[in-house]
């Protein structure tokens, strides 16, 4: 379903702050792979999301989305396969819209947008089907402005108007981050929900470890702008905290002796 | 003494329900697109030339019109192309237009003032079939009965205006709710989101200020007819007066929904108009301080309510400390 083949990024080359985002980074995601992203600051995570939503392109190195080379494809041309949720939960709707005018504009993302009314009454009940499944309420107002919401409700809003039109991938850029305990398990709970009613393939980059655990069927670490590990399947059941850091410093830890034998 | 107030009463609702136009352009971008479309000032002008310099060549009024909206599409296009595509900040991407339209315009005129004295206009046209409808002398023979001596030669600007901006109103008004109005909005409010739903923001930028400039092109070409003459200057200060109808309207009227937006921006536009017309009847005042009447009323607008707001605030404060202050009163007795 995806496929990333040598993406590779540099940030200001040949400079003092010349960084490498991204080295060479190999990954194959097959339907229905929910694969969690961990990593400290500064290791490309989210240079990782914003090459395959568009939002930055690779110096070298190739994107294929369901079959389809989307490396040149601009964002908005992207964006019709790729579902979208960021950290930040004003960034994912419109605020001064309401609630079904922002699911009516989600809506039409893999559609030619025309000039026929964007909320019809046939696409208000599905919208209303859809809200309801979160549980908050808010299917009672669709005419509410959604800068009125709480964050909790608007990024559980985001997560819905990114998922229920069926993108082929889904992003979710520490989509949890900003939200208080309470409310972060909540919107953790219904993305295990969406994913699942909607077989989406989805990657999630997450600082929070347990959560990197609990969801998905792969894991993967990024460090320096490289995969540094990768656990699956069985394996990512039985995986503890404890073993995760664990393994990230063995690894750092080797690869500064590496760092130090070439330095010498 | 009445009848010269309401002589200006009438002519400030014929020129504000022209200007109102102008004023759903302004909103269309500095409101929707949150772009603050300088261009207003040159293709106010352009709209004014272009219908004024074809109908001196002979095109019937109404494709003279057409011409002009046509003509400010095109400019308004530019500028969203030059803020899109050039990258430059949208105000700096207006004044540059506006400019580059102060010279093109004077070559599309071919000088600085075209007459159109006795040329046929779009409201002279409709005037002749009004004239036959016997609504003037039915309208007017109520004026006379109220006391009126001097009476509105014709009633046909005002109420065909009052038609022709109202259907531009419901026509805006639909257009904002369907799909690509929906996703013009969203540009404006959230750009980054909008994106992320595969909307090609750029040329949602362009088609907005290009419609935006369609509209005040539209605006100009009536303006230019009504008065009889396009001058290369009648398009000065036009943004702000865009702005002073927008800010005023929304003050009074409320932003709770578009149909009620649009409609403040309309009447915003005759209010003002009704405004200056009046400050100028009086004595002190003289035509050349339009302008600063016109920079006084918006600035009252924005910061008028905020006072009222500020205002109620406090004394819903003094009124709690009050209430507080007696609980406690009433607790220690």
């Amino acid at each position: 379903m995806l496929n990333i083949q040598d993406a590779t990024l540099t940030f200001n080359e040949g400079t003092l702050d010349e960084k490498n985002a991204l080295q060479q980074v190999d990954l194959q995601l097959d339907k229905g792979d929910f694969v969690t992203v961990i990593g400290s600051n500064g290791a490309g995570k989210s240079t990782l999301m914003n090459i395959i939503s568009g939002t930055l392109k690779p110096d070298v190195g190739s994107i294929t989305v369901a079959d389809q080379d989307v490396t040149m494809l601009p964002e908005y041309k992207r964006s019709q396969y790729i579902g979208r949720v960021f950290q930040d939960p004003v960034a994912g709707t419109a605020p001064s819209m309401t609630i079904e005018e922002n699911l009516a504009m989600a809506y039409a993302r893999n559609k030619k947008r025309t000039l026929k009314k964007g909320v019809s009454k046939s696409r208000k009940s599905l919208f209303k089907e859809h809200l309801e499944t979160l549980q908050l309420g808010l299917e009672n107002r669709l005419n509410a402005q959604v800068g009125l919401l709480s964050g909790g409700e608007r990024q559980a809003l985001s997560l819905l108007m990114a998922t229920f039109t069926e993108p082929n991938i889904l992003l979710l850029d520490e989509h949890t981050a900003a939200l208080d305990p309470s409310r972060a398990e909540l919107i953790t709970n219904i993305t295990k929900q969406v994913v699942e009613q909607f077989d989406l393939t989805t990657l999630m980059v997450t600082h929070n470890m347990q959560q990197a655990l609990d969801l998905g069927n792969r894991l993967i670490m990024m460090d320096k702008g490289q995969i540094i590990l990768e656990v699956s399947g069985e394996k990512k059941k039985e995986l503890t905290i404890e073993q995760l850091l664990h393994e990230f410093q063995r690894i750092r830890g080797k690869q500064m002796a590496n760092d130090r034998a070439v330095l010498g | 003494m009445f009848d010269g107030f309401f002589i200006s009463l009438f002519g400030a609702l014929e020129s504000g329900i022209i200007y109102a136009l102008m004023a759903l352009g302004v909103y269309l971008t500095f409101r929707i697109l949150d772009f603050p479309d300088l261009t207003v000032d040159g293709s106010f002008v352009t709209g004014g030339g272009v219908a004024a310099i074809s109908i001196v060549n002979g095109v019937p009024p109404v494709f003279a019109t057409c011409f002009a909206i046509l003509a400010g599409f095109l400019a308004g296009i530019v500028t969203g192309i030059l803020n899109t595509k050039g990258k430059i900040n949208p105000l700096l991407s207006g004044i540059l237009m506006m400019i580059a339209l102060y010279s093109l315009n004077l070559r599309i005129m071919g000088k600085p003032n075209v007459a159109l004295l006795n040329e046929s206009t779009v409201f002279n046209q409709v005037e002749g079939f009004w004239g036959n409808l016997g609504i003037d002398q039915a309208l007017n023979s109520i004026l006379t009965w109220l006391g009126l001596e001097s009476v509105p030669s014709t009633w046909a600007v005002l109420i065909i205006m009052t038609i022709v901006t109202f259907c531009i109103k419901f026509i805006t008004d639909y257009f904002l709710k369907t799909e690509v109005g929906l996703a013009l909005r969203a540009t404006g409010d959230n750009e980054k989101m909008i994106r992320s739903f595969s909307a090609n923001t750029d040329t949602l930028t362009i088609l907005g200020v290009g419609i935006s400039n369609a509209f005040v092109a539209l605006s100009g070409a009536l303006v230019s007819q009504y008065t009889g003459f396009a001058d290369v200057s009648m398009g000065i200060g036009m943004i702000v007066i865009g702005l002073a109808s927008v800010i005023i309207g929304e003050a009074l009227i409320g932003t709770k929904t578009i149909f009620r937006t649009t409609l403040a921006v309309i009447i915003g536009a005759v209010l003002y108009r009704i405004v200056v017309t009046f400050a100028l009847r009086a004595d002190f005042l003289e035509t050349g301080d339009m302008k600063l009447i016109t920079a006084l009323l918006v600035i009252i607008a924005l910061i008028a309510p905020k006072i009222i707001i500020s205002q109620r605030e406090a004394r819903r404060k003094r009124r709690k400390q009050a209430e507080l202050a007696r609980r406690k009163g009433a607790n220690n007795a």
